[in-house]
């Protein structure tokens, strides 16, 4: 035993332990930034083959390959896995990775607690998998689990709940690590207004996320002593108010979707700067805008409720309030684009994605607009319309730019360059099939086609089966994604990366000053020169 | 060969933004036929075109430097990064433009909550896959479900064409029928789980939430059918509970509430069978009980227990030699009073009438033969227990 302790004192020097035990127990950021990653790119492709079984039943009209129920376990399984399996693990990965070498520090301030909340997240996601085999079917109310609906599920239902708490508890220690990390670790000189946005966004989105995973938590609690223990919080016969629920979800769900976009925001806050060779436009105010959209979005959130009939002054508070969060937002944008004016652009893939982020993105906040008036709500609600809303603020928002960060960030993580040529096809292929999949969906829900269906009347027929083309086509260059990544991080080009990757990318940030690949440690005397070119 | 067809027609139609020969295709929102749907549709428009016009502007800026401001074209990157002036002037614009936005959706909404004066109330509740609506006041009070030639083509693998069934999945047996230019107001309830009203014509949907009563208004201008949809995810048939509405001349309304429930599907000549009509306040034979059976069975089990009674391994049991089934009718009764686990309970959602026959039906069909048959009464008599 003693031997062993004697070599472990000789701390700075050492690399990964070899093999599985590398992985299982590592309390390394880098090591547990690439399980998150991992992990989240086969949620991605698990919750994306849901997505196209929807996809592939919504083809034509009539049923054709599964029963309606399992349809509904499809869409709800689909939401769950795409938002707890792949977009919000995908972002702390880029976090594990990026925030202390972009505030100088040698690792994040918990890293026991680092690797037990990645290993949650993973019995998590494994419960609520695991339902998909259980008598009954897996959950199949909606990702939203309104009562008294989801109180019909089969044997799913306690196993839901449960990887509801686990994926809550994962999720808080990550943003408690998040936040200690940044106060605490920062290097000399690395103050709060000097920090890259994308550290900036993660830590308000960390705040978010203590603030309202308990919420959630609490939510599906009460869900579970209704449905086992008698209680009735939400249920109307023994003095419960089904709606209540949905209060209570919606305070967690509306600040839970910022919780996706707002990692988002600081990525393309990183990206387009490097690409324009200028400074970011507006480095405090776009700081301030991030806590603007934060703060708003917790007094936002019956917004999603129009419907189930407030009284007027409530709604018109509400319509009010959400229309607020057009400025901050539209702040950013314009932000964005005044960063690229007057500059001297390159299009290299990640910033293709970028500004295609800033482009569809931007679609999706209008259709939010319009959806924010309650009168036009109480024709677009839960129709196709909410549909293509959401997936523009996700797809083309969210996942491109985790798939930007990764073809930015993979040269300095693997010391490979990636194929250029076969970054931009993919780019392409995805911007394109993106829009087929997602745009005519804006018409499907005007002319009247409800959400959460898996049979539709036939003048609903032509604009499905384009949807439904343009997602084979999205799914499958996801296949190239994959065989990008795999191929970087064997060899890549061969060619020999700079410790810069992107050209004076050194002015912008720490990560640029460190060696590429990076070491295993790096940071273990904090760096001297703080980059302000991004302020 | 036509498959294929369709695909390169429909991606040549969108690449052109064509309409073309597909009369049924609408990429916006309908303009409706009350008053309150076209000023949504109207709001809806402006608003549309203040985004196209916001888009116009933000991305013209975007491309326009995309194109010139490219080091490919040698340009210099200019060092400057931020202007308090700049950011207070994009932040009050569109706040502006958000005030201007907002009068028009205040009056909508104020507008639209305004419930008095109305003329009738008719009161829906949603139903595990149905409609029923009760007219306050008057008699007629009936349930609606999905028409058969739907339901038929809807199941998994029925080889059934939609495109053969008219109006498929927004037709129904019994249509709810009003009158025009009448205040009507809505009362919307549920009996199980939420589902939520919608006829995009009128131009608004409203939640049908169990516990609760909620209100909505209309005065329709026009006559003609109007369909719509259950729009909140309310279980497996979600999708197969449409809203059918009938809006006739006050005059025809009049004759069609004189004479229900006789042709209570006025609208519908071939109509569908009126438990009222058949055997209400006396026996009923064992044949009648039979034919009935067989329609409610279809309309309100076989989505569970399959329409040849076989169920669905290890979620649904069959009804073919169910213990249950075979055993003491009481029993049976009983269950379905009260409900089980994912069974419904239907002491409210059918009619004593139904009930019985269903009862009935189970227990002599489906591949059972048992022999015995429940009258209505005694539902009643068992209801009150
Ligand atoms: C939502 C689906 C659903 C619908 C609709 C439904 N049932 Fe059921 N039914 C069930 C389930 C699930 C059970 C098993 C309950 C249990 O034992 O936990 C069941 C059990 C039964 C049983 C007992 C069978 C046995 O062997 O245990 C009978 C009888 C029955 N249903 C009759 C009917 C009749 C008649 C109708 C229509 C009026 C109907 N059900 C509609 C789901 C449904
Ligand atoms: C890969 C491309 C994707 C495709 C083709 C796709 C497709 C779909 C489809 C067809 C539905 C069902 C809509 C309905 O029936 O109402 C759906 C629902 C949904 N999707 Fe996606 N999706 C994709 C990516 C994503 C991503 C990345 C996310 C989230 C991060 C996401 C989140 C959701 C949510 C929240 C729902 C709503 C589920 C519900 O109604 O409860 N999707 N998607
Ligand atoms: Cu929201
Ligand atoms: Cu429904």
């Amino acid at each position: 035993m003693s031997a062993v302790v004697t070599e472990h004192d000789d701390h700075h020097d050492h690399g990964p332990e070899k093999g599985i035990l590398r992985w299982l127990f590592t309390t390394n950021h880098k090591d547990i930034g690439t399980l998150y990653l991992v992990f989240a790119l086969a949620m991605f492709f698990v919750g994306g083959t849901m997505a196209m079984i929807i996809r592939a039943e919504l083809f034509q009209p009539g049923m054709q390959l599964v029963e309606p129920q399992f349809f509904n376990s499809m869409t709800t399984m689909h939401a769950l896995v795409m938002v707890f399996g792949a977009v919000m693990p995908a972002f702390v990965g880029f976090a594990n990775w990026m925030i202390p070498m972009m505030i100088g520090a040698p690792d994040m301030a918990l890293p026991r607690m680092n690797n037990m909340s990645f290993w949650l997240l993973v019995a998590g996601v494994l419960i609520l998998a695991s339902t998909l085999f259980m008598e009954g079917g897996a959950p199949a109310s909606g990702w939203t689990l309104y009562p008294p609906l989801v109180l019909q599920t089969g044997n799913a239902l306690p196993f839901a709940v449960f990887s509801v708490h686990l994926l809550g508890i994962s999720s808080i220690m990550g943003a408690i690590n998040i936040i200690a990390t940044i106060f605490n670790m920062r290097a000399p000189g690395m103050t709060l207004m000097k920090m890259p946005l994308f550290v900036w966004t993660w830590l308000i989105t960390a705040f978010l996320l203590i603030a309202v995973m308990p919420v959630f938590a609490g939510a599906v609690t009460m869900l579970l002593t209704d449905g086992f223990f008698d209680t009735s919080f939400f249920d109307a016969a023994g003095g419960g108010d089904p709606v209540l629920y949905q209060h209570i979800f919606w305070f967690f769900g509306h600040p839970e979707v910022y919780i996706m976009i707002l990692p988002t925001f600081g990525v393309a806050s990183t990206i387009i700067p490097v690409f324009a060779r200028k400074p970011l436009f507006g480095y405090s105010a776009m700081v301030v805008a991030t806590v603007a959209i934060a703060f708003l979005s917790f007094i936002v959130w019956s917004h999603h409720m129009f419907t189930v009939g407030m009284p007027k002054a409530g709604e018109l508070y509400f319509m009010y309030a959400t229309m607020l969060i057009a400025i901050p937002t539209g702040v950013k944008i314009f932000n964005w684009t005044a960063t690229m004016w007057k500059g001297a652009m390159t299009f290299e893939t990640p910033m293709l994605f970028s500004i295609a982020f800033v482009v569809l993105f931007t679609l999706g906040g209008f259709t939010g607009l319009m959806m924010a008036l309650s009168p036009l709500d109480y024709q677009y609600h839960d129709t196709y319309f909410i549909v293509a809303h959401f997936h523009y603020t996700l797809v083309p928002a969210s996942i491109f730019m985790i798939q930007a960060g990764a073809y930015y960030w993979l040269p300095k993580w693997t010391g490979h360059m990636y194929d250029e040529r076969l970054g931009r096809l993919h780019f392409w292929l995805s911007a394109i099939s993106v829009n087929i999949l997602f745009f005519p969906q804006h018409f499907l829900g005007l002319a009247g086609m409800p959400r959460r269906i898996p049979d539709y009347a036939v003048q609903f027929a032509d604009w499905n089966m384009i949807s439904s083309i343009g997602a084979f086509i999205y799914g499958g260059s996801q296949l190239l994604f994959l065989y990008i990544v795999i191929k970087t991080i064997k060899q890549g080009t061969g060619e020999k990366v700079s410790d810069e990757v992107w050209e004076d990318a050194k002015k912008h940030g720490l990560e640029w000053t460190l060696p590429s690949p990076v070491p295993y440690h790096t940071f273990t005397t904090p760096p001297k020169i703080i980059p302000t070119e991004h302020i | 060969m036509i498959k294929a067809r369709q695909v390169l027609t429909s991606i040549a139609l969108m690449a052109f933004g064509l309409r073309s020969a597909y009369a049924d295709y609408t990429l916006n929102l309908g303009k409706g036929v009350t008053q309150q749907s076209g000023e949504i549709y109207d709001l809806h428009m402006w608003v549309l075109w203040v985004c196209v016009f916001i888009g116009i502007a933000v991305f013209g800026a975007m491309f326009y430097s995309i194109y010139h401001h490219r080091k490919s074209k040698g340009h210099e990157a200019a060092q400057f990064h931020g202007s308090t002036k700049v950011e207070i002037i994009w932040s009050i614009i569109p706040f502006v433009i958000l005030v201007v936005m907002a009068v028009p959706a205040t009056k909508l909404v104020l507008e639209l909550d305004d419930v008095q004066d109305s003329e009738m109330t008719i009161k829906v509740t949603g139903w595990q896959w149905k409609w029923q609506y009760e007219y306050i006041d008057e008699e007629p009070s009936f349930f609606s479900n999905l028409d058969a030639a739907s339901n038929e083509a809807r199941q998994v693998g029925s080889g059934i064409d939609p495109r053969t069934i008219p109006n498929y999945l927004l037709e129904v047996d019994k249509p709810l029928v009003v009158p025009i230019d009448t205040k009507i107001r809505f009362l919307f309830t549920a009996g199980d789980v939420i589902h939520s009203w919608w006829v995009p014509d009128l131009g608004w949907k409203k939640d049908a939430i169990p516990g609760f009563i909620n209100e909505a208004w209309t005065i329709i201008d026009k006559p003609g059918v109007y369909r719509g949809q259950c729009t909140e995810l309310c279980g497996q048939d979600h999708a197969f509970m449409p809203v059918v509405l009938v809006a006739l001349e006050k005059d025809e309304y009049d004759d069609w509430l004189d004479n229900y429930p006789e042709n209570g599907a006025a609208s519908y000549p071939e109509g569908t069978w009126e438990s009222k009509a058949v055997c209400a306040g006396s026996e009923c034979t064992k044949d009648e009980l039979m034919t009935i059976g067989e329609t409610v069975y279809s309309n309100n089990c076989a989505s569970c227990h399959m329409p040849g009674g076989e169920g669905l391994e290890g979620t649904f049991p069959a009804m073919t030699v169910s213990p249950i089934v075979t055993g003491e009718i009481e029993k049976q009764i009983d269950l379905m009073l009260k409900g089980k686990e994912m069974m419904p309970a239907f002491n409210q959602s059918i009619t004593d009438v139904e009930f019985a026959a269903v009862v009935t039906y189970t227990r002599n069909a489906l591949g059972n033969s048992v022999g015995d048959m429940v009258q209505p009464s005694e539902i009643v008599a068992l209801k009150s227990k």
